[in-house]
Parts: C-alpha cells; sequence; structure tokens
C-alpha cells in the first residue's frame, strides 16, 4: 500500500481533451517524512509513521513530541499517521510522484459536522405527508412492538449527533498528479471541508 | 484558493468580452460519426454565472415560435468560438423576464455609440 497525507484544498472543474468536463478535488498531498518505522519484533505490527506539515515554531511541538522528532532527527510536523508501507527507512521522504494518473484510490476524511440531527436527515426516514390533515410531520414513530420483544431492537435508528466522523470515500480516480506543486486533482468529491487533513491510500 | 484559482487558470483560454443582453452566435463542436462540425447556435445571452473554469452562460432565441435556451461551459472546449452580433442595452443581469414576452416586448434596445467589435 502506498499512503500519504494531504490538505484538500477545494473543488473545481477541468476540461478533458475531448471537451469532457470533469469535477475534482484538490488536494494538496505531501511531502511526508518517515518518522518511524514499527517493525514485527518491536512494534508486533509492521507500519511506517510518516508526518505532514512540518511546524516551524519550536514552542508548537510540546516535550514528549519533540522527543520523537529529536529521536527521528526528522523536523517536527503536525500531522502523523501510520500506514502499511514498504521499504522505507527513517528520514525518507514520501511525495505525490508515488501516485499517477488513472490510480484508483481511497480518500479518508473526517465529515463535515451536522450537529443533532432526526431521522430524515440523518437515518433516511421517510417522514408523513404534508398536507391533508396530517399531523405527522418529521417524527420516528414507532420504534418497536411492545411486549416482545420489551425493549427496542439494536440499531434502531434515533435522532442524534451526525457528521464530524471519519469517512472512506473508496475507489476514487486521480485525474492529474503535479509534482512541483505537491498537488493531487481526484475526481468527484471527497470527505470534510475545505482545509481539513485527508489521507490517500493507494494499493499496490 | 490559490491553487484552484491557478490550476484553473491552466484550462482557460482567451474568450471575448460579452455581457448579458448581446446577441452572439456560438459555435458548437458537434460530433456526427467520425466527423466533426460546427454548428452554430443564435440569440440573446440571459445570464451569466459562476467565475473561473465554472464560469457558463445561458442564450436564448425562439426557433419556429419555441423558445429554446441553451447553457454553455465559457470554457469548454466544445465551444470553438462567439461572435457578438449586437450589444444590448439592459438593467439587469437576468433576463428570465423575456421568457414571457413576445415579439416586439422580447426585443431588446441596442447599445448606442460602442462599436462592435468582432473578435473571434
Amino acid at each position: 500500500m502506498i499512503g500519504i497525507l494531504g490538505k484538500k484544498l477545494g473543488m473545481t472543474q477541468i476540461f478533458t481533451g475531448d471537451g469532457k468536463m470533469i469535477p475534482v478535488t484538490v488536494i494538496e498531498a505531501g511531502p511526508c517524512s518517515v518518522i518511524q518505522i514499527k517493525t514485527l519484533d518491536k512494534d508486533g505490527y509492521e507500519a511506517v509513521k510518516v508526518g505532514f506539515e512540518e511546524i516551524r515554531k519550536e514552542i508548537k511541538v510540546n516535550k514528549p513530541m519533540a522527543g520523537v522528532f529529536k529521536k527521528s532527527g526528522v523536523k517536527p510536523h503536525r500531522i502523523l499517521k501510520e500506514f502499511p508501507m514498504g521499504d522505507l527507512k527513517v528520514g525518507d521522504i514520501v511525495t505525490v510522484e508515488r501516485f499517477n494518473k488513472g490510480d484508483n484510490v481511497s480518500v479518508i476524511g473526517i465529515s463535515k459536522g451536522k450537529g443533532f440531527q432526526g431521522v430524515i436527515k440523518r437515518h433516511h426516514f421517510a417522514g408523513g405527508p404534508a398536507s391533508h390533515g396530517s399531523m405527522f410531520y418529521r417524527a420516528p414513530g414507532s420504534i418497536g412492538a411492545s411486549s416482545f420483544p420489551s425493549r427496542v431492537w439494536k440499531n434502531q435508528g434515533l435522532p442524534g449527533h451526525m457528521g464530524s466522523e471519519r469517512v472512506t470515500a473508496k475507489n476514487l480516480t486521480i485525474v492529474e498528479v503535479k509534482p512541483d506543486q505537491n498537488v493531487l486533482l481526484i475526481k468527484g468529491a471527497v470527505p470534510g471541508a475545505s482545509g481539513t487533513y485527508v489521507e490517500i491510500r493507494k494499493k499496490d | 484558493m490559490n491553487m484552484i484559482s491557478a490550476i484553473e487558470q491552466g484550462y482557460m483560454k482567451e474568450m471575448p468580452a460579452f455581457n448579458v443582453g448581446d446577441t452572439v452566435r456560438v459555435f458548437v463542436k458537434v460530433v456526427e460519426g467520425d466527423k466533426e462540425r460546427l454548428q452554430p447556435f443564435e440569440g440573446v445571452v440571459i445570464a451569466r454565472r459562476g467565475s473561473g473554469t465554472r464560469e457558463t452562460f445561458m442564450v436564448r432565441k425562439v426557433s419556429f415560435g419555441v423558445g429554446v435556451e441553451r447553457i454553455f461551459l465559457l470554457y469548454s472546449p466544445n465551444v470553438d468560438r462567439i461572435e457578438t452580433i449586437k450589444k444590448g442595452s439592459v438593467r439587469k443581469a437576468k433576463l428570465y423576464y423575456l421568457r414571457g414576452k413576445k415579439g416586439k416586448a422580447a426585443k431588446i434596445k441596442e447599445k448606442e455609440r460602442e462599436a462592435i467589435t468582432n473578435n473571434q
């Protein structure tokens, strides 16, 4: 697997040579520095820890994290994530050049927060009729039977907090790679608001 | 947003300036079989919206008594060129009121003084 960290910049649209319009998300991805290699012997699993977005001000790094970066000899980074990647050593840099045009990738982000939402928005319930004497509009309605089972079944959709959760968008196509600007153009939308951090993963 | 406008810049081409109210002729690339030809669409620009590569404009014409409106992507490679035929003098940004008008009422006053430059 190849993984890289990035920042969603926003969406736009571009044109192909034959006149087709493609909606794309612009992601500033990498360069990510390898901070630690986790091995089977020492950590029980294999992974590569990479960091994204260098922290320039020393005061912004707390003491425990400063120790981690001092040990690896890599400058402090804001976002750290692990990916099961091979063939890397501490200090290496992962850039967008590892991705090619036409690759299918998964993009993982934190979705936009929607706050406390009802069942229609949150679970796609149908709701009631708006008129003709209806007095049942957006309420959840019955949430189960009575004496059996005498409780509410698991996974019964109810109102509650929606969004702000980790979402994976799978099988998105890379439309363009711009190595000199560290930018990936990915077809379609990706989870999260503009300016938030995303993970991009590609299977080998 | 700078990065996005820089990317959009690469897909934008020089387009003639035209405004809402102008009468334009849009040459659209049409593929028939394996042949490609240009099909003109002539009418009044009744709306422009969006910015960057996302900019679109709407052209309205009355064809055999039936109103026809088409929305074009301004920077689409399928739009070969745009010719401005008449400059219109209008006071609104969106001329949707033309939809309910017929004949003389649907006429747009032509802009005076300003010379028409046909850049293609």
